[in-house]
């Protein structure tokens, strides 16, 4: 085993998007998430690549655009109100098919909110977030650890199917610091970028990366083409975490920051003699359905947790057996709101069967 | 037989959508003139716009990125720091790049980006209909100002070439015409020299080049022509407002 | 094994370097570890508080609402955060700076060191973050003395090395304090 870091969160995707190999990085800065293109300034020069601070969120997101489109792996970083900024961007790939990966450090909104940690702009990201009906690829990275290795499997991810992929977060994961092992590039078989923009030599078709679909029909396949396409990414890359679920009368569920504030509350509940487990979606597009309908088969009882006033909690419904009760406690985000492993314990006494 | 004139190779083989009397045809052409001349079109990257350029992959035998509306500069950033070695250049209409994408261009040209940008100015959104575009000139009836351009209420028109002309990052600026065969010569000359800058890896270039909208502006093509000659070009005069390497 | 300690106190008093190097100690142990940190809005002179977690397994949740253990360096953070240490924890209180004569925090041992004071007597009044930690490892024996010596080459920055000397002098003076 390699040596252990010790890093934070932020600092841990910029490494990650090194050693993917990341050539261009596009950001604005923001907080809470200014140390990644503090990074990344620093050392993307220093391993050939190109780093631009933009002159806005939009212009950062559209250069990511053109340097994916000409082939390369691109990235841009933000926090809410710069990631809504981006969107219209993120729907130009999507309707372009480009891959490229966004870091989204959630911060309290809505408007300009605040810096704390916030999980609610979960709706947004999983639902697409501009215009014109589309999904984008969402990891939702729990630790230090997971910031590093899910800013590479974004990398993958996007570029396998051809799907803008977000790496979701909030400034308790970013800004907190762990022991880590900075894990070599997973060797990934990738297909060849042959869409790409590359000047067009002799004998070889005119590539055009492109969003405006104006023949007969041809809108129409295209999104139809995506569903199907996000069928195959449901199918094979759901990922989540289950933990102490096997005979579990109480499944408490929640994703990054929360789920790990609930990681201490089921082990207090065990401690306490509860029969409790965890379900963490890593995964939040796609959503991990058939692991909330699996485990809702025998266990009947949920206790979704957010720091939002709910929004995963309609995939959790979704996606549960229809006889199965999902009960909710959330804080929205603000200074002072961030729910403690005991409030959370508390809650899992007033639902556990 | 001496063959005189042909078909620019950069340029497909097809029919346009512009309307009869638009000028967008023959900037086209002068552009692919210029790719031909210095042997580019195999490692050119052309960045389309939002408005009647967008087709630029309909008529360029080129690869082409389309951006969203105003967003062209950015998006070239983005392919040429991406590939060095390419010749990137964006094709944007006046609402496009002097409208909602002022914030790209300043930028990308104050950063002195090795690209080349074609700007075409005929004082109106031609695809959406005729509306009020940023270099309307004074007292110009559009669908969005009916009793004409008032600078009290809409500000002046942008002067682009000029302004852009101010920037460090800026090694190239000058404004053309296409509506008599002198100016096209120029135009011709001004448009190679701007990829000139490019292919020498000698910085930010930038063509403003002054068109016709005969349809929206309620004329027919020759009238149009004449509007070109007498309205606008005393209000932007050709010129070569920068020229830092005197190529 | 899971330990948890949460130091408070105002900017400037070397709250997050302590974290830092209790962190690293931590690591040097084999041990995984969590280290949160949380600013008041301060740029300067607020108030700056961190949580480490360290744990043989998994570290749970980087957020504690009652520590097992807090390093309380000055009034505010004291009269804001020492009762919420958990039952049978420990309080390790900064008694140059706050006053807690008197004070009973039920079901938790408080440990009056006067750290600003040891910290003068060692010449360098930067150090008292250094007698804090020293005082939290001799209290607790969490982690040995010898790791928090060794985390210092990777807690400070290169140019501050030549400092280590009398970084671990304060980490002893602390460990005697409290002992």
């Amino acid at each position: 085993m390699s040596e252990k870091l010790f890093v934070k969160g932020n600092e841990a995707v910029a490494m990650a998007a090194i050693e993917a190999g990341v050539r261009c990085y596009f950001g604005y800065p923001i907080t809470p998430q200014s140390d990644i293109p503090e990074y990344l300034s620093r050392e993307l020069p220093k391993n050939g690549g190109t780093f631009i601070q933009a002159e806005s969120e939009i212009g950062a997101i559209n250069m990511v655009l053109g340097a994916s489109a000409a082939g390369v792996r691109a990235m841009t970083s933000s926090s809410g109100p710069g990631i809504s900024l981006k969107q219209e961007g993120i729907s130009y790939m999507a309707g372009s098919e480009l891959p490229g990966v966004i870091v989204d450090i959630m911060r309290q909104g809505p408007g300009l909110g605040g810096i704390d940690a916030s999980q609610a702009d979960y709706w947004q990201a999983t639902r697409g977030g501009g215009h014109g009906g589309y999904r984008i690829i969402v990891l939702a990275p729990a630790s230090v650890q997971e910031m590093y290795d899910l800013t590479m499997l974004a990398f993958d991810l996007s570029d396998l199917y051809r799907i803008p992929a977000m790496v979701l977060a909030d400034s308790v994961i970013g800004q907190m610091k762990e022991s880590i092992v900075a894990n070599p590039r997973p060797q990934v078989e990738l297909p060849a970028k042959e869409w790409a923009v590359r000047g067009r030599k002799a004998g070889e078709p005119q590539n055009v990366v492109k969003s405006l679909k104006l023949g007969d029909g041809e809108m129409e396949a295209f999104h139809w083409a995506m569903l199907d396409r996000y069928k195959v990414l449901a199918e094979n890359e759901n990922r989540w975490e289950e933990l102490l679920t096997d005979d579990a009368e109480l499944i408490v569920t929640a994703f990054g920051s929360t789920a790990r504030i609930s990681r201490t509350a089921v082990a207090m509940a065990r401690e306490a003699g509860m029969k409790v487990g965890l379900l963490r979606p890593i995964t939040l597009f796609p959503f991990p359905a058939r692991a909330y309908l699996s485990l809702s088969q025998r266990c009947k009882r949920f206790l979704d947790i957010e720091l939002s006033t709910g929004q995963m909690i309609d995939d959790v419904r979704l996606s549960v057996a229809r006889d199965a009760d999902v009960a909710f406690y959330g804080r929205p985000p603000g200074a002072g709101s961030l729910p403690t492993p005991e409030e959370i314990f508390e809650q899992i006494r007033k639902v556990y069967p | 037989m001496n063959q005189v004139f042909s078909r620019p190779e950069s340029l497909k083989d097809v029919q346009t959508h512009f309307c009869p009397g638009c000028q967008h045809g023959t900037i086209h052409r002068l552009v692919a003139e210029a790719m031909d001349e210095f042997g580019i079109r195999d490692r050119t990257i052309g960045i389309a716009s939002v408005g009647c350029s967008v087709f630029l992959y309909s008529y360029f035998d080129i690869d082409v990125v389309e951006a969203p509306h105003g967003r062209a500069p950015a998006v070239a950033t983005g392919a040429k720091r991406a590939r060095p070695d390419k010749i990137v250049f964006t094709y944007q209409g006046d609402g496009d790049l002097a409208a909602i994408g002022t914030s790209e261009i300043i930028h990308a040209a104050n950063r002195g980006e090795a690209i080349t940008v074609i700007f075409v100015n005929n004082t109106t959104y031609g695809m959406t209909g005729g509306q009020m575009a940023p270099t309307t000139m004074p007292g110009q009836k559009t669908s969005t100002s009916p009793y004409g351009r008032d600078i009290k209420n809409d500000g002046a028109p942008f002067k682009m070439a000029e302004l852009l002309s101010n920037l460090d990052g800026v090694a190239f600026s000058a404004r053309v015409a296409v509506n008599s065969p002198k100016n096209v010569l120029q135009a011709r000359k001004m448009i190679k020299t701007a990829f000139q800058y490019q292919v020498e890896g000698k910085g930010f270039s930038f063509i403003e080049a002054l068109s016709t909208c005969p349809t929206n502006w309620g004329m027919n093509p020759l009238q149009a022509n004449q509007r070109l000659a007498d309205e606008m070009i005393p209000y932007f005069p050709l010129n070569v407002f920068k020229n830092s390497e005197n190529l | 094994m899971r330990h948890d300690v949460f130091i408070s106190g105002y900017g400037g008093q070397g709250v997050l370097l302590a974290g830092n190097l209790l962190s690293y100690a931590a690591i040097h142990e084999g041990l995984n570890v969590s280290f949160f940190p949380s600013y008041g809005v301060e740029k300067r002179g607020g108030s700056a508080m961190c949580t480490i977690v360290f744990s043989d397994g998994d570290t749970g949740s980087p957020v504690v609402g009652h520590p097992s253990v807090s390093v309380i360096l000055n009034q505010l953070s004291f009269d804001k955060y020492a009762a919420k240490v958990k039952p049978g924890g420990i309080c390790i209180v900064n008694s140059s700076l706050v006053e807690c004569d008197g004070v009973e925090l039920p079901e938790v041992e408080l440990v009056k060191v006067p750290m600003n004071r040891i910290a003068l007597e060692l010449e360098d009044i930067r150090m008292l973050n250094m007698v804090a930690c020293g005082a939290y490892v001799a209290k607790t024996g969490a982690l040995k003395i010898t790791s928090l010596e060794e985390a210092l080459k990777k807690a400070l920055p290169e140019r501050n090395h030549r400092l280590i000397p009398a970084n671990v002098k304060a980490i002893r003076a602390g460990a005697v304090a409290a002992g």
